[in-house]
């Protein structure tokens, strides 16, 4: 199979003639255009590296091949979360050589120019990318918020790859870089339902988790929102990514590329028509929650990290009310997030533990391993219980921070 | 030997590197050992940390022995061809089949030759186990 075309330059790295780091980047690259049939190599101009996250030792050996072989980054480039709150170490429970390990990895990534970001949320940070860029973004919910509400260009890179790209400044042209694969082919209409819930985290959780779960290796359309917030553009990306492999969702009229269907779809097929109603929301939120009754332990909410309105709600909903004595209630957010949102100092004479850097289902910090934890996040109901081995319910937030108060699992009803 | 997996996986927080299980509690085939199997799946699936855990997995030599796949998936890609480049005894090749996808079979004798062929010798759905060192890919 051939492989891209490949320009002087790129042949340069390939051949070793800026470093063995480079190099072993550009074959990781070239493999990888070879793989899904890429023409050319084309410039990126930003990326996010997920491979900062420990996730044994293949983490660290490759993270320090690349810095010891003298790899440099070549565009800016923001860190996603890794495995310590280094702002708070003591939060972290797991053993020593683990820590050492992350921590090392951590330095790597730091040595090759990455910026200490930290956030599996870059797009909240102050600087992001624009309309039309081409980027290479590792971490699924935050590809998805590039494309869908940004309207730049990352396929869904992963870890390794993602830093291979920040040290070359290429990348295959592949996947959602190319319009072709950016055209919807299943269309899901929430009309009937979006009257009742369309303003509700909860439902764009819930919406996510279906999207993501019947899109197959199509790209959705939504119809029927004509708004949404990024914080819910957020949530739903997040879910959708979590159950499925969805790079981009087209919420019409929010989407840059999509104000009609016609634009989200290229105007050149009808695609697969799919009704949502209540009772698929029902089914898919209930897919969620592994059990409903049982000691609630802890609740954790900001997966993906928290951004200032999501904690301003919170401090909302929390009031005067102190966190029950008996649950651990975590909020993940990024160091940027923590230092400038309100509240926070309020938050946590009130029993919130702030979170930063990491994230509660990625690494040993929950001290309660037995029991059922609560949260608002689809992602985190999805993982944790195979990462952590808890049982979890997932309700809104409303639902956590009143089981959070009453020590003891509260839900309302769901709003659709 | 193969394995079929009846749907996407995503390698973090759907397979255990340290024993090779299946641990995502909503897939088909959770429970399931993927060490030293020729996997057959549609795809890859969820988060992007997969390539580090496919590679770590690898590395602990609980990984598969091969991979046939019916659409490509990057992250598995990457994840295999780092391992080759860290730990270049721990290969695991993989595959696209683009056509024939349907007719592989689960517990057959495959093989992947170079040049990505594949080989399945007749479906065999007796009970008997696994060996536990199935022939590498050729």
């Amino acid at each position: 199979m051939a492989g891209p075309a490949l320009t002087d330059a790129d042949l340069a790295m390939l051949n070793g003639e800026q470093g063995e780091a480079r190099a072993l980047a550009m074959r990781l690259l070239v493999g990888l255009g070879r793989a899904t049939g890429a023409l050319r190599m084309i410039d990126i101009s930003n990326a996010h590296i997920d491979g900062t996250l420990y996730l044994g030792r293949a983490s660290l050996d490759y993270a320090t091949r690349l810095r010891d072989q003298g790899g440099r980054v070549r565009v800016p480039t923001t860190l996603n979360v890794s495995s310590l709150d280094l702002l708070h170490p003591e939060l972290f429970r797991g053993d020593d050589g683990v820590r050492t390990a992350a921590l090392a990895t951590v330095k790597a990534y730091i040595d090759m120019g990455g910026q200490p970001t930290w956030t599996c949320a870059p797009y909240q940070l102050p600087e992001r990318p624009s309309f039309g860029d081409r980027i290479a973004w590792g971490e699924s919910n935050a590809i998805v918020f590039a494309n869908s509400v940004i309207g730049a260009r990352t396929p869904r890179f992963g870890d390794f790859i993602d830093i291979a790209a920040a040290l070359t400044g290429r990348a295959p042209e592949f996947g959602l870089y190319l319009d072709r694969n950016r055209r919807a082919g299943v269309c899901f209409d929430v009309s009937g339902v979006v009257e009742r819930a369309g303003s509700r985290e909860q439902f764009f959780a819930v919406l996510g988790f279906l999207v993501g779960r019947e899109a197959g290796t199509d790209v959705p359309a939504i119809i029927g929102l004509d708004s949404a917030t990024e914080d819910q553009m957020k949530v739903l990306g997040a879910a959708a990514a979590t159950s499925g492999s969805v790079g981009l969702v087209h919420v019409v009229g929010v989407t840059p590329e999509a104000p009609d269907l016609d634009h989200a779809t290229g105007g050149r097929r009808s695609p697969r028509l799919v009704v949502v109603e209540r009772e698929d929301l029902d089914a898919a939120c209930r897919t969620l929650s592994t059990e409903r009754s049982g000691t609630l332990r802890t609740v954790n909410l900001g997966t993906p990290h928290y951004s200032e309105n999501q904690i301003a709600r919170l401090a909302e909903l929390l009031g005067n009310r102190e966190v029950h004595e008996r649950v651990a209630l975590y909020v993940n957010t990024g160091r940027d997030v923590l230092a400038t949102a309100p509240d926070v100092d309020r938050l946590q004479t009130l029993g919130v533990t702030f979170v930063v850097d990491t994230c509660t289902y990625v690494t040993p910090i929950i001290r309660e391993r037995r029991g059922v934890a609560m949260t608002d996040s689809a992602k985190w109901a999805y993982y944790a219980p195979g990462n952590l081995g808890l049982d979890v319910v997932f309700g809104s937030t409303a639902d956590c921070v009143e089981s959070a108060v009453s020590g003891k699992v509260v839900r309302g009803r769901t709003p659709w | 030997m193969s394995l079929v997996l009846d749907e996407p996986l995503s390698w973090w927080g759907g397979i255990d590197a340290e024993t090779g299980l299946v641990i995502d509690r909503n897939h088909p085939q959770r429970g399931v050992s993927t060490k030293d199997r020729i996997l057959v799946l549609p795809g890859g699936r969820g988060s992007s940390g997969g390539s580090a855990v496919l590679a770590e997995s690898l590395r602990l030599g609980t990984g598969p022995a091969g991979m046939i796949l019916r659409t490509v998936d990057p992250i598995l890609v990457i994840g295999a061809m780092v391992a080759a480049e860290l730990y270049p005894d721990r290969s695991c090749p993989v595959v696209v089949v683009e056509r024939g996808y349907e007719l592989l079979a689960n517990n057959s004798l495959t093989r992947i030759r170079s040049g990505g062929v594949v080989k399945q010798s007749p479906a065999t759905r007796s009970p008997t186990p696994v060996p536990s060192r199935p022939p590498r890919a050729g």
